[in-house]
């Protein structure tokens, strides 16, 4: 019987399938960090039990660290920060697994490294206590955000127990016109199938515009799956993956590596295989995406205007719009390249590989950051940055008056002291605009690199296909 | 795990779709090795006003509503992280059960993991909940789990739909993982056949060296 990708890892991956049962599903990779976790360790200290595969495990700290260049332990913003990012560390310890910690050349956002590294392989089950897990998928992965009972749950016995997930396919094709990047397509999608479409599903992305992107867009694409409601994204390994992983570290070698790529050019769904739920998008005519409003779906086009929530007829979405403008302060029928920004991000595990950084340097080099408008770049990893600074990012940056960051979350989720005070408004590269996503009563425009950039020098959105 | 099994409580709207659980438990106070402490950050963000004080005007302040152990809400409730913190939050606030036209996947899951009941109701049978919960001060369901029904006060009887080992790990306050750890040989099995299909995957190698 013809399968998905998502069938094929499923089965390879099922330990326990018993009728009226949860499956029982084994999990490859798990990785760790300092926010999610340190309650799933101390559920394993209470019970005496112990990490099942401590090499199949891996720390890291990225939510709460500081990004300030040089950064130390003094710099971390509070004592109840310092105490995750020493417990997880005493855990890493304790229980014998690899850690990344702030001053390691490899540390960098959870969902950056694991690819980059190559601890991340296709054909994987992999979690994290992080819903942006998702971006794993773009290998060809299984990779799901899991809650902290759940890390306790992994941690213990290398399992997870699931009910499987209906499949759905998204085919994008078109070829992408310029100025637009995977995280358009991303939002694009969102803003035409919204914000539950993929709930209770699997994400296969599929079509030529996908296998025309780089690894890079494949995992900023996957990223955004779960804003789409989705258990996961995945996108099918090719020869664009397997050169992806050659040669990294944690990466199978030489034969070895041959072993694996035979087995990963079999993952792909069969021709025939039948999805739950098929959706097709057309990136022809996609322009550069802004969000308007409190949610990733929230969505339109640079040369639109902000929606007029009178003309909705869903008195329930009515409602949502007219809550969303006032809590993001615009009027309805302002243009989106007259909303003026006073800070702009450019990281997350959304964006923020090296393919984002040299994207939004082309808009900042030789310019300046707007007077009164502060930007930030901070590299998705230690390694990111390194590479960056060799290519001469970093200087385009600082030159333009961008603050030039260590790798972590930062502002995308505002808890190591990066965040928005009440009713700033933010040109961000992240994921979730939701209301204080970025610092309470912070107002956030999600957009691409390139679109962030721009907004920095511009001091408001601009269509970067005009510049 | 604490069982759930029946609840018969105050029921408190919250009129809104795409809860997300940066709303439920905005990130600031995430930071924290405990598992409590939570239920005074309920909502903060639309909780209290920018003095800190209650504000008068959200649901959860309202007088008619305290003491309340079911949330009734719209549609794709608690969608965006995964954070464990969220149904920490709502249990520890005192809710139970929430009812809502669908809930994002990871959320709900994690109330399965702390005795919180999320009970998915078609949204037009929502919808007229709303509204009588708005209608009658002290309006109360009951929900009872093995029967797998919701009951409005007029009697009325509503079904939902359970997967039935949820359904009995929450009746039992099933210890997942001693559960999972039960069937411990088909682990071992698994990886002894694991190891041979795929070595690339028992690779990394624990406790790397730090490189500064």
């Amino acid at each position: 019987m013809s399968k998905t990708m998502f069938d094929k890892i499923w089965d390879a991956h099922v330990v326990r399938d018993v009728p009226g049962e949860a499956s029982v599903i084994y999990i490859d990779r798990h990785l760790v960090h300092e926010v999610t976790s340190p309650q799933a360790f101390a559920g394993l200290r209470t019970t005496g039990r112990k990490v099942r595969r401590p090499d199949a495990t891996i720390a890291v700290l990225d939510h709460n660290i500081p990004t300030v260049s040089g950064r130390k332990m003094l710099d971390v913003i509070d004592k109840d920060s310092e105490l995750c990012i020493t417990t997880m560390e005493q855990n890493a310890r304790d229980f014998n697994l690899t850690l990344f910690d702030m001053a390691d050349t490899r540390q960098g956002i959870v969902h950056i490294i694991g690819p980059e590294l190559g601890i991340t392989l296709p054909g994987m089950t992999l979690v994290c206590g992080d819903s942006h897990t998702s971006t794993h998928g773009a290998l060809g992965v299984f990779a799901i955000g899991i809650g902290t009972s759940e890390v306790e749950h992994v941690l213990a016995t290398q399992c997870l127990l699931q009910n499987k997930p209906k499949t759905m396919n998204i085919r994008i094709e078109g070829t992408l016109p310029a100025g637009t990047t995977a995280k358009d397509v991303a939002l694009y999608v969102i803003g035409q199938l919204g914000t539950g479409v993929g709930t209770g599903h699997v994400i296969e992305f599929s079509g030529s515009t996908v296998r025309n992107l780089s690894i890079e867009g494949r995992m900023t694409l996957c990223n955004m799956a779960i804003e789409a409601g989705a258990r996961a994204g995945m996108v099918a390994p090719d020869e664009t993956t397997f050169n992806y992983i050659k040669g990294r570290v944690f990466a199978p070698q030489g034969e070895q590596f041959d072993q694996a790529v035979a087995a990963w050019k079999q993952l792909a769904s069969d021709p025939d295989a039948r999805f739950d739920a098929v959706h097709e998008i057309n990136v022809d005519d996609l322009s550069p995406q802004v969000t308007w409003g409190t949610n990733p779906g929230m969505v339109t086009d640079v040369t639109n205007s902000v929606p007029n929530p009178a003309t909705i007829s869903d008195p329930l979405k009515r409602q949502g719009y007219q809550r969303a403008l006032e809590y993001m302060g615009l009027e309805a029928g302002q243009k989106i390249s007259d909303i003026k920004v006073d800070t702009v991000f450019i990281g997350s595990c959304t964006n923020s590989r090296l393919e984002d950084l040299r994207m939004a340097a082309q808009y900042a080099k030789g310019k300046k950051v707007a007077p009164n408008v502060r930007a930030l770049v901070v590299p998705g990893s230690m390694q990111v940055r390194r590479i960056a600074e060799e290519e001469g990012l970093a200087d385009i940056f600082r030159e333009a008056g961008f603050e030039w960051r260590e790798a972590g979350c930062s502002m995308c989720i505002a808890m190591n002291g990066d965040r928005l005070s009440e009713g700033e408004r933010c040109a961000s590269t992240s994921n979730r605009n939701f209301e204080g996503r970025q610092g309470k009563g912070g107002r956030t425009h999600l957009v691409s690199p390139a679109m962030a950039a721009a907004a920095a020098i511009a001091g408001h959105f601009v269509d970067i296909r005009d510049l | 795990m604490e069982p759930f099994v029946k609840l018969d409580g105050l029921v408190m709207p919250l009129d809104r779709t795409n809860v997300n659980t940066d709303e439920i438990t905005p990130a600031r106070y995430l930071k924290t090795i405990k598992r409590t402490g939570f239920a005074n950050i309920l909502f903060a963000n639309w909780r209290y006003l920018n003095d800190g004080k209650p504000n008068p005007d959200f649901v959860l302040n309202q007088p008619r509503y305290q003491g309340s152990s079911i949330l009734l809400a719209g549609d794709n409730f608690g969608c965006g992280s995964s954070r464990e913190h969220a149904p920490w939050a709502i249990g520890e606030y005192g809710f139970r059960c929430l009812i809502a036209p669908s809930f994002a996947d990871i959320f709900y899951n994690n109330c399965f993991n702390n005795s919180i009941l999320p009970v998915t109701l078609d949204e037009s049978i929502v919808e007229e909940l709303f509204a009588e919960v708005e209608a009658t001060v002290g309006y109360r369901l009951s929900v009872d789990l093995a029967a797998q029904t919701v009951t409005s006060p007029s009697g009325r009887v509503f079904r939902f739909d359970i997967d039935s080992f949820k359904k009995q790990a929450l009746l039992q306050g099933l210890d997942n993982i001693g559960w999972t750890l039960s069937h411990d040989d088909d682990i071992s099995a698994y990886e002894a056949r694991r190891r041979q299909e795929a070595p690339w995957l028992f690779n990394a190698g624990s406790q790397q060296p730090v490189q500064r």
